[in-house]
């Protein structure tokens, strides 16, 4: 099953590097991650994306709360939660192609944000799906070159995950 | 506010932390703070022959006494040959402090002399690591440095210290931190008390009960609360490996150690017990063979300090996060409290069932080895070595079949007695170890079980000894080979020997104590055994060396069946099977 954890940590030198090593030393996946500083400078809050049944899920979460540069994690697939990533995009964009790949960013809410006479950079957001989906609807002979910011997330309503 | 150089800090906030020795060796990048170390007289330094063995020797004086074990070393090599003692400590979660020196801030990622990322490589084998940026945070991380080791469940912490932070050229005012708190550390104390008394219920109606104690009983302080628990419900007592000591050994109550190498008793109850109360033990692959097959009739009361090992590999029907202490107290007290007690004819029953399998095959009731022949047999050693020194000694171990021989045969009525790397398994462990033992229980009888396999992995140390006067006694089960793998390989290769032969390429044991000024004894028979090992203890102020020449055909048993066995699958013998 695939999870969305959240974590507060100290936005301390190293800290990173252990959450990223828990998960290679135990032979956890990450699937994606991301890490900025929060409005409270001294912490960082990480989200990752990872892949395992229950026991697994778990132990990883017992794992991080045992670093102690984790503050506080909390599962958001556990509840309702916003999810979105961000993706930027290099599509060939000539002739006949030009107009489909247009009409096809507008279906999905995107923004063409640079354009050449022969390419666009389309810039994308939404959740992991519908990212995908985008790019199966452009198709793989126009992609050029595609980056991806990995997924964020939120929990809906009052739930808060702060200190 | 006193003005002190980063150097002097350190050492300074050692003190005040407590600490009254550090082993350590030292290099270029921690010169500062041996020079720190050399203008004051209350932290005492210990000087080795090898990283490993500073860390080792730590190790066994944190075991021994309950205290942080501390280890100062420098840069680079000096902090990588730490690297397998941080390691050992780890596995068997030991309070270490390690501070290794490091190459000036200006310096750092540039491949300077001796460098290594010792904050990197050390991360997966430690609790929490510090890199210090500035002088003025020494103190303060020195601080948050011993409660980690020393909380929760314990574990090494690595303080790597840049040259330039302990320059004599600035000072900074000084003052060591009463109490420390990070928000983002709070180690469990108490456990649920909902879930105790559940545990409790559930312990009470028990038929076929069987208390399963671990190393967190011997570092959670548990043993006397864990007695007398036992004793209170009259139910049969296990321990693994690293919980040898946490219940009296020669009590009857107690079924031997569980296992691989565990008892016939020990394993067979496990395997048919009705109600299992695991108390600071993790369910380790060594203990439970396959795990889906792992005591099929049992509900699983697990208590530990450390909520990760809960569920890790066998899931728990009560399981309780807290402090074996704190825990233990509440059981009891609820125990005494009710009105239910066991069932006395199902306990009896049990009982009986328990002296049946004790008869059969137990390790205690007759030998299961030969003892017939002219050979001397390994198991009489170690049942020699507890009659000479009265089963009141600390003994230290290496790894393999030694280690397992002295695990079955000492019978160690008292926690901390026993000093082993269980987890890692680490060779060369026993003699640095038992250094550390030797020098926080100055006149205590301490003795290194060991091989002629491992001695040779931190054989250095006998220089150690002789610096230090440290009179431990090292009692080789010398069978020319490496025992353990010669094992496998005689039950699982065809007795194809890759490797594990010395080829008539082993020291003369007796010359070379003899060149470190120590005395060494030959045991090559049977007769002189007992008068020899005698004679060795009675040299009270000298380290001894008894190479004694065992039966190199011998095997450790009972040994589970593996792969797919349960708990009850076992070896008895070369040819015999449960």
């Amino acid at each position: 099953m695939r999870r969305i954890i959240s974590v507060l940590i100290e936005n301390a030198p190293g800290a990173l590097s252990r959450v990223v090593g828990l998960f290679s030393q135990r032979g956890y996946n990450i699937e994606s991650l991301t890490v900025a500083p929060t409005e409270d400078e001294t912490l960082s809050r990480l989200t990752l994306t990872t892949l395992g049944d229950e026991h697994k899920i778990e132990q990883i979460t017992k794992h991080l709360n045992k670093l102690i540069d984790v503050v506080k994690l909390v599962d958001l697939t556990e509840g309702a939660h916003i999810e979105r990533e961000l993706m930027l995009i290099k599509v060939k964009a000539s002739g006949a192609q030009r107009a489909e790949v247009k009409r096809c960013v507008d279906i999905f809410r995107g923004q063409i944000v640079d354009v050449t006479s022969s390419l666009y950079i389309i810039q994308i957001t939404g959740t992991s799906d519908k990212l995908d989906a985008f790019l199966q609807a452009v198709g793989e002979a126009a992609i050029l070159e595609t980056v991806r910011t990995g997924v964020s997330g939120i929990s809906r309503g009052e739930k808060i995950l702060s200190l | 506010m006193e003005m002190l150089s980063g150097g002097d800090m350190l050492i300074r906030s050692l003190r005040d932390e407590g600490v009254e020795f550090v082993f350590g060796y030292p290099g270029g990048a921690a010169l500062h703070i041996y020079d720190a170390l050399f203008r004051q007289q209350d932290v005492k330094h210990i000087l080795v022959r090898h990283e490993q063995a500073a860390t080792h020797a730590a190790d066994g004086y944190a075991r021994t006494t309950g205290k942080v074990g501390t280890v100062l070393v420098t840069s680079g090599p000096g902090a990588t040959n730490a690297i397998t003692g941080i390691a050992t400590a780890y596995m068997d979660s030991i309070p270490m402090v390690v501070i290794s020196g490091q190459v000036a801030s200006d310096k750092i990622g540039e491949d300077a002399f001796q460098e290594t990322d010792m904050v990197g490589v050390s991360r997966p084998i430690v609790k929490h690591s510090f890199m210090v940026k500035h002088a003025s945070e020494i103190p303060e991380i020195v601080k948050k440095a011993y409660y980690i080791a020393s909380s929760g469940r314990p574990g090494p912490v690595v303080i790597d210290v840049p040259k330039d932070i302990t320059s004599p050229a600035e000072t900074f005012p000084y003052e060591y931190p009463k109490t420390v708190k990070i928000r983002s550390y709070t180690p469990a104390t108490r456990g649920h008390t909902g879930q105790i008394k559940k545990a409790v219920q559930l312990l009470l109606g028990a038929k076929r009960p069987v208390i399963y104690a671990g190393g967190g009983v011997v570092q959670g302080n548990g043993s006397e609360l864990l007695t007398e628990l036992a004793r209170k419900l009259n139910y049969p007592v296990t321990n693994t490996l690293m919980g040898l000591g946490c219940y009296p050994g020669t009590d009857r109550q107690f079924l031997g150690m569980l296992g691989m190498h565990g008892t016939f008793e020990a394993n067979t109850a496990m395997h048919h017990c009705d109600v299992l109360l695991a108390v600071g033990a993790r369910f380790d692959d060594r203990v439970t063979n396959t795990v889906s097959k792992f005591c099929p009739s049992a509900k699983i009361i697990h208590i530990d300090i450390d909520p990760a090992t809960i569920a890790k590999t066998v899931v728990a029907d009560v399981p309780i996060v807290g402090s074996v202490e704190s825990v233990l107290t509440e059981m009891l007290a609820l125990v005494k409290a009710d009105d239910k007690t066991p069932d006395a004819d199902a306990l009896s029953a049990w009982w009986k069932q328990i002296d049946e399998w004790r008869d059969r095959h137990g390790l205690y009731t007759k030998p299961r080895y030969r003892t017939d022949g002219d050979a001397i047999m390994p198991q009489d050693v170690i049942r020699t070595l507890h009659e000479v020194t009265k089963g009141d000694a600390y003994i230290t171990s290496d790894v393999g079949q030694h280690q397992m021989f002295a695990a079955q045969y000492y019978l160690f009525d008292k926690p901390r007695r026993w000093i082993n790397s269980g987890g890692l398994g680490t060779m060369g462990f026993g003699l640095p170890a038992a250094m550390g033992v030797q020098i926080a229980e100055r006149d205590a009888v301490v003795a290194c079980v060991t091989g002629e396999g491992s001695i040779q992995m931190c054989i250095q140390e006998l220089s150690t000894c002789t610096q230090y006067h440290l009179p431990i006694k090292i009692i080789c089960l010398n069978n020319q080979a490496l025992g353990m793998v010669k094992q496998w390989q005689d039950m699982q290769y065809d007795s194809r020997y890759s490797e594990s032969l010395y080829e008539e390429s082993l020291p003369d044991f007796v010359k070379l104590m003899e060149s470190y000024g120590h005395v060494g004894m030959r045991v090559t028979d049977k007769k002189d055994l007992k008068a020899k090992m005698e004679e060795c203890f009675a040299m009270t102020d000298r380290v001894v060396f008894m190479d004694i020449m065992v039966d190199p055909t011998e095997h450790v048993y009972p040994m589970h069946v593996a792969p797919d066995g349960s708990m009850r699958d076992m070896w008895l013998s070369k040819t015999e099977r449960t």
